[in-house]
C-alpha cells in the first residue's frame, strides 16, 4: 500500500517527480528451502527534500529496504527507481553510479581509522571530478565547520568522541551534496545530547542543500524532525500509526506529516 | 591530488610497518646472500680464466671444466700461430698434484700451473714480477688465497721461503700471488713448464692444456676467431676468454647441485617474504574491512580498492628493499673479508632481488585480495 497516497497534502497538488519510487517490491534472502521473504509488496514514493523516518520492530526489514535503495543490494522482484534509475536488475556499474549520488550515514561511523577527519570527508568529495586539491580541502574544511568540527579537522577518529565521529560521518555523507541521504540508526551509539545534535545538523544541512533524507531509527526522541513517518512491520509498510506510535511513544507532531 | 590512501594506510601504524619492513628486508637479505654465494662460487671458478694473458684460447674441444681438463697437441698452437692477425702464442700446462703440509705431513690436492717463466701465461702482477724466480728448477709461486690447510703462508712470511714435497718431489716456494680457491682447487701454485713436466712425469711436453693466442692490435677478434674455427681441426675449440669462462660456469651450474642448492635457498627467502607480506596485507584488509565496505557503499569501485592494495604491496616492496640493499652490501663485505670469495653487490643482482621483491609483494597482495572481495557494502548497515 502506498502510504504517501493517504495524505491529502501529497495527493492534492501536482507533485514533483519522486526521487525514490518503489512499486511492488519483494526481497528474499537465501536459496531453495532456506529462502525467506523479508520484504513484501513495498510501495513507496519519496519526494525531493522530504525527511522521512522509518521505524519498526527489530528484524522487520528496515535495513534491507534501505540497502536496496542505496544500491548496496539488488532487490529480488518489483521496481525500485532511485533518481530516475531502475535498480531492479541493474548492472554493477549502475549501482556504483547510484551510490555516488547518495550520502550514507551508518550506525557505526565507519570512518577510515588511518585518515584524519578532513581526509575522510575528502574521500567522498574525490569521487566527483573537477575539484582541485585546494578546493577539495576548502570544501572538506567548510563541511567540518558546518558540523561544528572546525577545530578538529586534522584529528584521527581515535581521538574524537562518538558524537564527533558521527558528525564527521555526516560531513562526509553530505559533502558532495547528494540528492539523497540514507541513514541507518545514526544515533544508536550516541548519548541523548549528541544524538539530538547529530540529527539536527543532518536536518539543517539537508534542508540547506535540498537533500532528501531517509532515516531508520529506534530513537523516538528524534521523530519530530520528520516530515513523514514510515512504519515497517514484518516486511510490510503499514499505516497502522496508532499501534506503532503507541509502541514507539511517538511525539504528537510526528503523527501528522508536515507540509513541505 | 587524490588522497594517497595506500600510503596513509601503510604509514599510519608505524609498528606494523616496521615489522613488515623487517620481514621483507629479512627475505631480501636471504635472497641477496644465496644469490651472492652462488655467483661468487661461479666467479671463483673462473678466476684462472680471466687471469690468462690472452685474447683467444685453444682448448680440447671436449673442455667442460678445469676440474677434468683434457690436453691437446701443441701442434695446433703452431698452426694457429701462422694465421693472419695472430701476434704470438703461448701455452699453459696444469694438473692436480699432491702437496704436503710440512707441519702435519698430510697431503692435499693442489692445482699446479706450468708456464714459461720468460713469458708467463697470467696477467697477475705478482706473477709477472716474480716469474724470473721460476727459472730455477723446482721453484714455485704459491697462491696465498688457497685454503690454510696447505700450511704455507705463515711459514713463508716468517722465513721468506718454504720447502715441501709436491708429488714426492722437493720444491721450494719462492713467492706468493693471489688467485683464490674454487670448486676446482683448494689451492693453486705456479711452476715453470720444465718443473711442471718433472712433477708430472707422465706428461708429454707436446700435450698442453691451454693454448693462448695474442692478436695484433689491428686484428678483428671475431674474424680471427671464426677463421681459426673454420681452419683448425675440430679436436680444439677456439674461445674468447668470456666464452671460456661461460663454459666453466655452465658446467658448475648445470652438472652439479650447486646451482640447485642456492636457487632453493633463494626460493626459500622468496617464500618467507610472501608469507610475511601476505600476513601484513591480510590483517590490514581484515582490520579495515568495514571501512573498505564503506568505500564501496560510497561508490568506489572494486578496482579502486584492488589498486590500493597493489599500491600498498609496492610501497612495502620498495621500503623493504632499500634497507636490505645496504645491509646486503655490508654483509658482502664481511663475507668477502672472511672467506676471500669474490662476493659483492652487482647491479644486475640488485635488480633481480628488487624484481623478486615486487613479485613477492604483489603475489601476496593478490592472495589477500580474495579477502577484499568479502567486503560487502550491504553488510555495513547491518
Ligand atoms: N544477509 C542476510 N541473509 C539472510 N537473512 C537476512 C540477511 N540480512 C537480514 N536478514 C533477515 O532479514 C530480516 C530483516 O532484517 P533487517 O536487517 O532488514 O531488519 P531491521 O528492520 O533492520 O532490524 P533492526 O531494527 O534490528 O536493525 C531479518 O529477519 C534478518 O534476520
Ligand atoms: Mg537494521
Amino acid at each position: 500500500m502506498n502510504i504517501a497516497a493517504n495524505f491529502p497534502t501529497c495527493a492534492l497538488t501536482a507533485k514533483p517527480e519522486p526521487v525514490i519510487s518503489i512499486r511492488h517490491l519483494n526481497h528474499y534472502f537465501g536459496q531453495g528451502a532456506l529462502r525467506k521473504q523479508v520484504l513484501f509488496d513495498i510501495n513507496l514514493d519519496i519526494l525531493p527534500g522530504e525527511i522521512v523516518l522509518t521505524i519498526g520492530p527489530s528484524g522487520s526489514g528496515k535495513t534491507t529496504l534501505l540497502t536496496a535503495i542505496g544500491g548496496l543490494r539488488t532487490p529480488s522482484e518489483g521496481s525500485l527507481k532511485v533518481l530516475g534509475e531502475e535498480l531492479c536488475g541493474a548492472s554493477k556499474q549502475k549501482l556504483i553510479q547510484t551510490r555516488r549520488n547518495i550520502g550514507y550515514i551508518f550506525q557505526a561511523h565507519n570512518l577510515m581509522k588511518f585518515l584524519t577527519a578532513k581526509q575522510n570527508v575528502r574521500m567522498s568529495l574525490e569521487l566527483h571530478n573537477g575539484l582541485s586539491d585546494r578546493e577539495l580541502d576548502e570544501k572538506a574544511i567548510a563541511m567540518l565547520e558546518a558540523v561544528g568540527l572546525g577545530d578538529r579537522i586534522d584529528y584521527y577518529p581515535e581521538n574524537l568522541s562518538g558524537g564527533q565521529k558521527q558528525r564527521v560521518a555526516i560531513a562526509r555523507a553530505l559533502a558532495s551534496q547528494p540528492a539523497i541521504v540514507l541513514a541507518d540508526e545514526p544515533t544508536a551509539a550516541l548519548d541523548k545530547k549528541s544524538g539530538r545534535d547529530v540529527v539536527e545538523i543532518m536536518q539543517r544541512l539537508a534542508k540547506e542543500q535540498g537533500s532528501t533524507i531517509l532515516l531508520v531509527t529506534h530513537d523516538n526522541r528524534i521523530l519530530d524532525i520528520a516530515d513523514r513517518l514510515v512504519y515497517v512491520e514484518d516486511g510490510r509498510l503499514t499505516d497502522n500509526y496508532m499501534a506503532a506510535s503507541d509502541r514507539e511513544a511517538t511525539l504528537p507532531e510526528a503523527r501528522r506529516p508536515k507540509s513541505q | 591530488m587524490k588522497t594517497p590512501l595506500a600510503w596513509l594506510q601503510v604509514s599510519r601504524e608505524k609498528m606494523r610497518l616496521a615489522v613488515a619492513l623487517a620481514g621483507i628486508a629479512f627475505a631480501d637479505i636471504l635472497m641477496f646472500m644465496q644469490m651472492g654465494f652462488k655467483d661468487s662460487l661461479y666467479e671463483a671458478a673462473v678466476r684462472p680464466h680471466y687471469a690468462l694473458d690472452a685474447d683467444l684460447v685453444l682448448v680440447n674441444s671436449q673442455f667442460e671444466t678445469f676440474f677434468s681438463v683434457k690436453s691437446f697437441s701443441r701442434e695446433r698452437l703452431y698452426q694457429a700461430q701462422g694465421f693472419p692477425g695472430v701476434e704470438s702464442v703461448n701455452s699453459l700446462y696444469f694438473g692436480t698434484a699432491e702437496w704436503r703440509n710440512t707441519e702435519t705431513r698430510m697431503s692435499r690436492p693442489i692445482l699446479i700451473f706450468g708456464t714459461d717463466p720468460a713469458n708467463p701465461a697470467f696477467n697477475i702482477p705478482e706473477v709477472t714480477q716474480n716469474a724470473d724466480r721460476l727459472k730455477m728448477f723446482h721453484r714455485v709461486l704459491f697462491d696465498r688465497a688457497s685454503r690454510p690447510e696447505y700450511g704455507v703462508v705463515p711459514i713463508f712470511e716468517e722465513k721468506g721461503f718454504l720447502e715441501t714435497e709436491v708429488n714426492d718431489n722437493l720444491v721450494r716456494v719462492d713467492g706468493l700471488f693471489s688467485l683464490g680457491a674454487s670448486f676446482t682447487a683448494d689451492g693453486n701454485a705456479i711452476a715453470s713448464d720444465s718443473t711442471f713436466l718433472h712433477l708430472f712425469s707422465e706428461r708429454k711436453a707436446e700435450e698442453i692444456e691451454i693454448g693462448l693466442l695474442k692478436l695484433e692490435p689491428s686484428a678483428n677478434l671475431q674474424q680471427v676467431q671464426s677463421s681459426l674455427k673454420a681452419e683448425l681441426p675440430k679436436d680444439v675449440s677456439v674461445l674468447t676468454i668470456e666464452e671460456f669462462a661461460k663454459i666453466e660456469k655452465q658446467y658448475w651450474a648445470n652438472s652439479t647441485a650447486i646451482g640447485f642448492i642456492f636457487s632453493l635457498g633463494t626460493a626459500m627467502g622468496f617464500i618467507v617474504g610472501v608469507v610475511i607480506v601476505y600476513q601484513i596485507l591480510y590483517s590490514d584488509v581484515s582490520d579495515h574491512l568495514p571501512e573498505y565496505a564503506t568505500l564501496k557503499a560510497m561508490g568506489y569501485t572494486d578496482q579502486y580498492l584492488v589498486n590500493v592494495l597493489i599500491q600498498e604491496a609496492l610501497i612495502l616492496a620498495v621500503l623493504g628493499f632499500i634497507p636490505s640493499f645496504f645491509l646486503g652490501v655490508g654483509l658482502y663485505h664481511l663475507t668477502q673479508a672472511a672467506t676471500l670469495l669474490p662476493i659483492g653487490m652487482t647491479t644486475s643482482r640488485a635488480i633481480s632481488v628488487f624484481i623478486l621483491t615486487v613479485i613477492m609483494c604483489t603475489a601476496s597482495g593478490a592472495i589477500a585480495m580474495r579477502k577484499l572481495q568479502t567486503a560487502d557494502p550491504a553488510d555495513v548497515f547491518a
